[in-house]
């Protein structure tokens, strides 16, 4: 899946994650702010490199605000983020 | 056993991942009205996400999807979710056996392409509309999908041209029609959602309004409601006492050779033996089968 343009996807109301993809410059980079990130943050960032791998994205900025999200939250917002952008515009 | 349905909205991950702990005997996640049409394709795939790594337990999960005229949402929100299988889908504004049909016929084919046995997911189609309370009869008939109707008041009574009331008055007529329906085709039907989720003694009146005209449960909108819900269509242990001493009873003739017996003065028979069961049927799945 190639990142063509800026989205975004998911809220910042609790137990949710707000995640916002756009075209990378050669490569994947993931920033991470959460409400939870001393125990959390390898976990969210796992998941979000699954998503990535899972849809085959090698090239994406990535940047996450979450607010205490679960694993298949996670993975939803990325999707919808990761199609929206493939598919352009948030 | 279902006595309550709670709607969900379904772009809301903090409802969903709860959806078990409100008490609700099934929980309705929404893709239709609650979700805004710019946030269609996120809702459906967090619904989709929750059914496959969430357990819900003994909760039934139906997901309410769009209009089959709007958009082509519908066709998508089932491609999403027919192969995570939740209980029931609940089509909206559904107005005819055909709507219906070609419902079936859709999800038949993703279960085919899933390798789910076909049939598995079945339909609780939602009846909002003074065409679709006229063909209600057809519509519970149209497919064996179909294990309940559920009738919507609010898109009911703006498609009748009149004010939802606390009252009721205004769907009387398509209450009852809704609830012969449905039993003269074998199936359950569910009550519209009491709409003012801070009158919980209203709540109580509507919910034994419904109980009393036949119906099998009642939506909520409210998680506060469904405490309320539950206890207007359990039995009461006075019915459940009087429904074994109706059995004893029976089964007592029975080995005595009678015919015709009474109790408490009164002649047991056949529809209060039908009756006796179904109220024992219930109080057994409330209990889990364990009662008595």
């Amino acid at each position: 899946m190639k990142i063509n343009e800026k989205a975004a996807a998911g809220t910042m109301e609790s137990s949710d994650i707000y995640i916002e993809v756009a075209p990378g410059s050669g490569g994947i980079d993931i920033q991470i702010d959460s409400v939870v990130s001393d125990r959390f943050e390898t976990s969210i960032r796992n998941t979000i490199t699954e998503v990535l791998s899972e849809f085959g994205v090698k090239d994406a900025k990535i940047m996450v605000n979450d607010r205490g999200a679960l694993d298949c939250t996670i993975r939803a917002r990325m999707e919808t983020a990761l199609k929206r952008a493939s598919n352009g515009g948030i | 056993m279902r006595r309550s349905m709670l709607f969900l909205p379904g772009n809301n991950p903090n409802m969903l991942i709860n959806a078990d702990v409100f008490g609700a005997d099934a929980v309705i996640f929404d893709l239709e009205d609650a979700v805004s049409p710019d946030e269609k394709d996120a809702a459906r795939i967090l619904v989709r996400n929750a059914l496959k790594y969430m357990d819900y337990g003994n909760t039934e999960i139906v997901v309410r999807i769009n209009s089959i005229d709007e958009n082509g949402f519908w066709s998508k929100d089932l491609d999403e979710i027919i192969p995570l299988k939740p209980s029931m889908i609940m089509p909206t504004k559904v107005t005819n056996a055909e709507y219906v049909k070609k419902l079936s016929d859709y999800m038949t084919a993703i279960e085919q392409k899933s390798g789910i046995p076909e049939g598995t997911v079945k339909l609780i189609p939602l009846i909002e509309t003074a065409m679709g309370v006229e063909n209600a009869y057809e519509i519970a008939v149209a497919d064996e999908r179909v294990v309940a109707i559920f009738l919507g008041g609010e898109d009911l009574t703006a498609d009748l041209c009149c004010v939802r009331t606390k009252e009721g008055d205004e769907i009387f007529y398509a209450r009852c029609r809704m609830v012969n329906a449905a039993r003269a085709a074998g199936k359950d039907v569910y009550d519209t959602p009491f709409t003012d989720v801070n009158d919980d003694e209203g709540l109580i009146v509507d919910a034994k309004k419904a109980k009393s005209l036949g119906f099998t449960g009642k939506a909520s909108i409210a998680p506060r409601h469904v405490k309320g819900i539950n206890e207007v269509f359990s039995p009461t242990q006075e019915e459940v006492d009087y429904a074994y001493e109706v059995l004893e009873a029976i089964e007592t003739a029975k080995k005595q050779g009678k015919g015709a017996i009474s109790l408490r003065g009164k002649m047991i028979d056949a529809p209060i033996v039908l009756r006796a069961n179904q109220v024992i049927a219930a109080y057994e799945s409330i209990k889990g089968g364990s009662a008595r």
